[in-house]
């Protein structure tokens, strides 16, 4: 009796770890079914054409997307001009110079912000740089992606620079530097590594929003020449072409989600491996 | 020692006594306000976004109320906006997307923090980030592809034929529509779940687990009955994180929901979401009342995830710190 209690036991443990093993598989197993089906659909319809020519007119085959990618290259640039230096330079004030109440305020509307949904963000955008201008412009989009590059940078800002080793910190006071000369060619040269991390995930995180694009970059067919005009976006183009009719454009949408699946993924291996490689500081 | 007094001495009034001025020569003061006006940018940029979403969704809030939220027309040429098959799209796909969410995740998370060997473990948690950043639009981009396709052909009849009695799987299926949307949410939230509840469950003190093996339980019974109820509020916060995401998320439903304002009991049957709509409909919504109801919609989905956000932080943060205090 006791016994056969015992087997039923020890079956049903293994049988549940066994389980918590298959949840663990199927999951991870789904990132690489989604890398295959991308790389089997986007790999036999992207051609050099992709990268090189502007969309056809619709009913016509064939065409590219340059434009979008030229497009997704000034909004990423200009969004990391807005949010990298207003992120770094309050993590700063968060890790060094802050006291207790104005901190926990800043910390307090960064994780605020970045808990809003990516559409709320295109909202914001709309209604403070599209609607005053009249247009959807490059400015708009990269300003909508640039809020939400502020939080991340922010808070990895503070947390990488509050693990540097006290013994630097002191190790240049006591040399006599000032305190900001300090922040400047001992600390943040020390953490740089892992602010460089979070700064590009950050940044491969926004590469795909496509959300908050839609109503502030908005998209076009044809190059955009400067800032204010209206910039198609690798992302909002997936959109745009996996929802249509048509075939040839359902290629293309395949194409351009390997290509912008590829960055992302890439952008996250290097930084998770390469750069932050001996990051753990020693703590205390 | 007479060397150390006069080393304090002159040490002393340097960083003591300082003027302001002399501070500002020094270049910490200009540091300190420069940093100080990044800082407050954070503040001043979410203080405005609350602010814009308020005021631009004044004229709903006058025109109709309370109603809005209970109301179920959405009829731009009538000018009439009601929120609530939104509200209800919001809540079903969500719903099912937890349904299957939390059982894949947990158990992923359990086998991750308790079974596999630390090595296997971070490798597959690189695995599962990695998940965490695909685009949301690729995944509305298989979710029309593969998972609309698999809907018709496979999962609505294995469901339908059984079950269909049940109002939930009545009905004719389009491949889109509220299940098709829970499912590609229910993807796209996993790895937020099994990263959370890994972190929280690795905090559980190792003594907890040694007390329970030592009293005779088997490995599960110590982990079902000691570690996951000791990290049962901190897993509670992982999908409460996880619930904000699906609410918030457009593209991939937008993509696959079926955008129909209609509420129906049935899972296959078309619907729409707060995000989606606004993702559809901003961009032509003609006359204030229109654009002005789309962003009380944006606000509605702003107050829901911060309020989730918020209890999830809470919950995650009461867990850990749990965790270093019995742990010592």
């Amino acid at each position: 009796m006791t016994n056969g209690r015992l087997r039923w036991r020890k079956f049903v443990s293994n049988f549940m770890l066994a389980m918590t093993g298959v949840c663990a598989f199927v999951s991870v197993l789904v990132l690489f079914f989604i890398l295959g089906y991308l790389l089997f659909n986007g790999g036999t319809s992207i051609n050099w054409d992709f990268f090189t020519k502007l969309p056809k007119p619709v009913g016509e085959t064939g065409g590219g997307m340059s434009n979008a990618i030229v497009g997704s290259g000034k909004i990423l640039l200009l969004a990391s001009l807005i949010g990298v230096p207003i992120g770094f330079l309050g993590g700063i004030y968060l890790a060094e110079f802050s006291g207790k109440g104005m901190a926990s305020v800043v910390r307090y509307a960064a994780d605020l912000l970045n808990g809003v949904p990516s559409i709320v963000i295109g909202i914001f955008a709309y209604s403070l740089v599209v609607l005053p201008f009249k247009h959807f412009s490059a400015y708009a989009g990269a300003f909508a992606l640039g809020m939400m590059m502020i939080p991340i940078t922010l808070r990895s800002t503070e947390e990488f620079l509050k693990s540097v080793p006290r013994m630097l910190r002191e190790g240049a006071m006591a040399l006599g530097a000032s305190k900001w000369k300090t922040i400047a060619t001992v600390i943040v040269p020390a953490a740089y590594r892992g602010i460089m991390t979070a700064i590009l995930l950050a940044l491969a995180r926004v590469a795909g929003e496509t959300a908050p694009l839609l109503f502030t970059a908005f998209g076009n067919r044809f190059e955009s020449h400067g800032w204010s005009q209206p910039t198609a976006t690798l992302p909002v183009m997936i959109y745009t072409y996996a929802v249509s009719p048509y075939d040839d454009w359902h290629r293309q949408a395949w194409a351009a989600g390997l290509v912008l699946l590829g960055l992302v993924l890439i952008i996250n291996i290097l930084a998770r491996t390469i750069l932050s490689r001996g990051i753990a500081v020693p703590r205390s | 020692m007479a060397t150390t007094t006069t080393a304090m001495k002159s040490a002393g009034p340097v960083s003591g006594s300082r003027s302001f001025l002399a501070k500002l020569r020094n270049g910490d003061e200009i540091a300190r306000l420069v940093t100080l006006i990044f800082a407050t940018t954070v503040v001043l940029i979410t203080a405005g976004l609350v602010w814009e979403l308020w005021v631009n969704s004044a004229l709903p809030r006058q025109k109709f109320g309370f109603s809005f939220f209970v109301t179920s027309v959405w009829d731009p040429i009538m000018d009439q906006f009601g929120a609530l098959p939104f509200i209800y799209g919001t809540m079903v796909t969500s719903a099912v997307a937890l349904v299957i969410a939390v059982p894949l995740g947990i158990g992923a998370a359990i086998f991750l923090a308790e079974l596999a060997p630390p090595r296997v473990s971070d490798i597959l948690q690189f695995f599962i980030d990695l998940l965490a950043a695909v685009p949301s639009v690729i995944y509305g981009l298989l979710g029309v592809f593969i998972v609309v396709p698999l809907m018709r052909t496979v999962i609505y009849p294995a469901l339908n034929k059984p079950f269909g009695y049940l109002p939930i799987f009545k009905g004719p299926s389009y491949g889109v529509g509220f299940m098709t949307a829970g499912i590609v949410l229910a993807i796209m939230v996993i790895p937020y779940i099994i990263s959370v509840s890994r972190e929280v469950l690795l905090s559980v003190p190792r003594d907890q687990r040694e007390a329970a093996l030592a009293l005779g339980s088997t490995r599960w019974e110590s982990t079902w009955k000691v570690v996951v109820p000791f990290a049962k509020t901190g897993i509670m916060g992982s999908i409460f994180l996880a619930l904000a995401r699906a609410l918030g998320e457009t593209m991939a439903v937008t993509m696959v929901i079926g955008n129909t304002p209609k509420i129906a009991a049935s899972l296959f049957a078309p619907g729409y979401s707060i995000a989606a709509v606004i993702a559809n409909e901003f961009t032509e919504a003609t006359g204030d009342l229109y654009l002005q109801s789309l962003i009380a919609l944006g606000l509605v989905l702003f107050l829901l995830t911060f309020i989730l956000n918020g209890l999830a932080r809470l919950l995650i943060v009461v867990t850990t710190q749990k965790g270093s205090e019995v742990g010592g």
